[in-house]
This record gives C-alpha cells, sequence and structure tokens, in this order.
C-alpha cells in the first residue's frame, strides 16, 4: 500500500482528489477554492503604500487565508518531493537549467501573473471551482486557458521548446 | 471592504480576518493540496506540454474528473443547504465576465504552456526544491504588478 503512494498516482484518483478540494475549501474555511489571488495578497502585503490602486486598495489582511492556503502548498510540495516520492519528481526538463530557460521561465511567469489577474482567476478558480459552479464566463475563461496554451505550444513550439 | 470599486473582482470577501482554528484548516487543505498536486503530475512541465500536443489524456482526466466531482458536490451542498463546519451557509460569488476573461485568459495561457505551471503548482514547486521556480514565481509578481498599473486603461 505504501509502496503505491510512493509512485505517481492514477488520474482518477488526482482528479477526485482535485476536486473534492472544491467542497472541502466551502466546508472547512467558507472559501472559495482559488489561488492566483495570492499574488496580489502578497503584493498588498509587501508593498502597502504602493502606487497602484489595485495593489494599495486592497485589504489582504481580509484574504490572509489565501496566503496562509499557498504557503500550505509549497509545504504540500515539500513533502510529497522528499517523503511520499520514489524518486526526485523531475518538475522542469533539464534544458530549462540554462540562461535561456530562466529567461523563458521569467518572461513566462510575468504572462501567467498578468493573465490571471486579468482573467480573475486561474484553472483553480475558473477552471475547477468556476465550471463547478457551473458560472459561463468561467467555462469562457478555460477554454482561452487551452487557446492560449495552444498558441505557445504549437505556434511558437519550435522557436520555445 | 473599504473599496467598493473593487468589489466585484474575485479577491474582494466581505468579513476581515479568520479564526485560529480556521486558519489551522485552510493551512491543512493547502497541504493537502500541495500533496495532490505532486503525487497526479500536474506540477512537471512535462506533463502540461503532452497536454497541449495531445499526446497524453492524463491532464484531460485528471480536470474532468475534477470538474466532475467538484460538480456533484455543488449540486449537493446547494440541494442539502450544507453549511460550513461554523455553521454558516456555503455560497459561491459567480466570477463576471469581462473582455479580461479572453485577453487575460489567453495570456495566462501562454505563460502556462511556457512555464508548466499555473499559480498552484508554482508554490508546489518552490516547495518541493525546484529552484528556478522562483524565477516564474518573481515573473507572476511582477505581471501581477503590470496588471494593476495598466488595469485603468485595460478593457473591463
Amino acid at each position: 500500500m505504501f509502496n503505491a503512494i510512493l509512485q505517481p498516482w492514477p488520474w482518477w484518483l488526482s482528479g477526485i482528489l482535485i476536486g473534492l478540494m472544491v467542497p472541502g475549501m466551502y466546508l472547512l474555511s467558507g472559501k472559495g477554492f482559488g489561488i492566483s489571488s495570492s499574488l496580489r495578497h502578497i503584493g498588498s502585503a509587501c508593498t502597502p503604500n504602493s502606487g497602484i490602486a489595485y495593489i494599495r486598495e486592497n485589504d489582504w489582511r481580509a484574504n490572509l487565508w489565501n496566503i496562509v492556503f499557498i504557503v500550505g502548498i509549497a509545504l504540500g510540495g515539500f513533502v510529497a518531493n522528499f517523503f511520499l516520492s520514489a524518486a526526485p519528481v523531475e518538475f522542469l526538463p533539464a534544458s530549462y537549467y540554462s540562461l535561456g530557460g530562466f529567461i523563458q521561465l521569467l518572461l513566462g511567469g510575468v504572462l501567467v501573473g498578468f493573465g490571471t489577474r486579468y482573467a480573475g482567476g486561474c484553472t483553480s478558480g475558473h477552471a475547477i471551482n468556476g465550471i463547478s459552479n457551473l458560472n459561463w464566463p468561467s467555462m469562457v475563461a478555460t477554454a482561452f486557458f487551452f487557446v492560449g496554451g495552444l498558441i505557445a505550444t504549437w505556434g511558437l513550439g519550435s522557436l520555445l521548446f | 471592504m473599504t473599496q467598493h470599486t473593487l468589489s466585484d473582482f474575485d479577491d474582494a470577501q466581505e468579513q476581515v480576518g479568520m479564526s485560529t482554528a480556521a486558519y489551522a484548516r485552510v493551512l491543512t487543505m493547502g497541504i493537502f493540496f500541495g500533496v495532490v498536486l505532486v503525487k497526479s503530475e500536474v506540477v512537471r512541465w512535462q506533463r502540461i506540454h503532452d497536454m497541449f500536443l495531445f499526446k497524453e489524456p492524463h491532464m484531460y482526466l485528471i480536470i474532468g474528473t475534477a470538474v466532475v466531482v467538484g460538480m456533484i458536490s455543488m449540486l449537493i451542498i446547494k440541494r442539502f443547504e450544507v453549511k460550513t463546519v461554523e455553521g454558516d451557509p456555503i455560497v459561491y460569488q459567480p466570477k463576471p465576465f469581462n473582455p479580461g476573461v479572453i485577453i487575460g485568459g489567453t495570456i495566462f495561457g501562454l505563460g502556462w504552456a511556457i512555464t508548466g505551471a499555473c499559480p498552484g503548482p508554482i508554490y508546489a514547486q518552490i516547495g518541493a526544491g525546484e529552484w528556478p521556480a522562483i524565477l516564474t514565481f518573481i515573473g507572476a509578481m511582477a505581471g501581477m504588478y503590470l496588471y494593476g498599473y495598466l488595469r485603468p486603461k485595460l478593457p473591463h
């Protein structure tokens, strides 16, 4: 049994457990499952007097749970990689350990931060929680997440990867 | 909340703070989700790449299953008016439609494919010791600031 835990988990178990985050967050905290707004709250906590109204006029203390949640995610990543994996997990391909790779991560990260905030959510808040609640703008957002991903992978693929 | 003009966005919450026990529950959920993200391999760049290449169904099956489980859970919560552990009603706050859903959504998709990480996996990767993910995080913070700066000029 424990050996099975140390292997990558099957898709159906993974899917069920991720899906249970939706009711789990509501039942245990009363909050909707979502992650990308943490970027904004971290910004507001670090630069409360920012010249940017979006950062300054945001009550990060009222949303502290979101930062606590992502600290938990990081801890969970640590536990899973070092205590619950038979072999170290290969997160990024070796090619990303290069100057070009670092620039790609940095610039790609800018797109993730800008895009999720402009869209008002990411894969968790829109694709999982939003669609679970039959929120049609979340379905549109998810469709365009894939449009962007397909453009990058198929259109820019030969340049990037 | 002092700023009502921002209240139509997802970050707005009405009450300030939570009990220590509630924070502990949120932290536990975070740890659980971090473990699931790694063990499901959703945090691997290769899995995201193979999803966009339609090379393997792994990610589609996971997302599809998660949505079905989430949907059934919400139907049960609504049907039986299930309350939180603290006895409060459970209310989904719909995310509104605006052009950002399309433009921002596409931009996020580009970044998702390039970095192999959406926001959750960025934190899980960092926690797991994959240090280049710190660059993804710094980029994401810069992107968030850039959005905040350009927000008054962007169509909403």
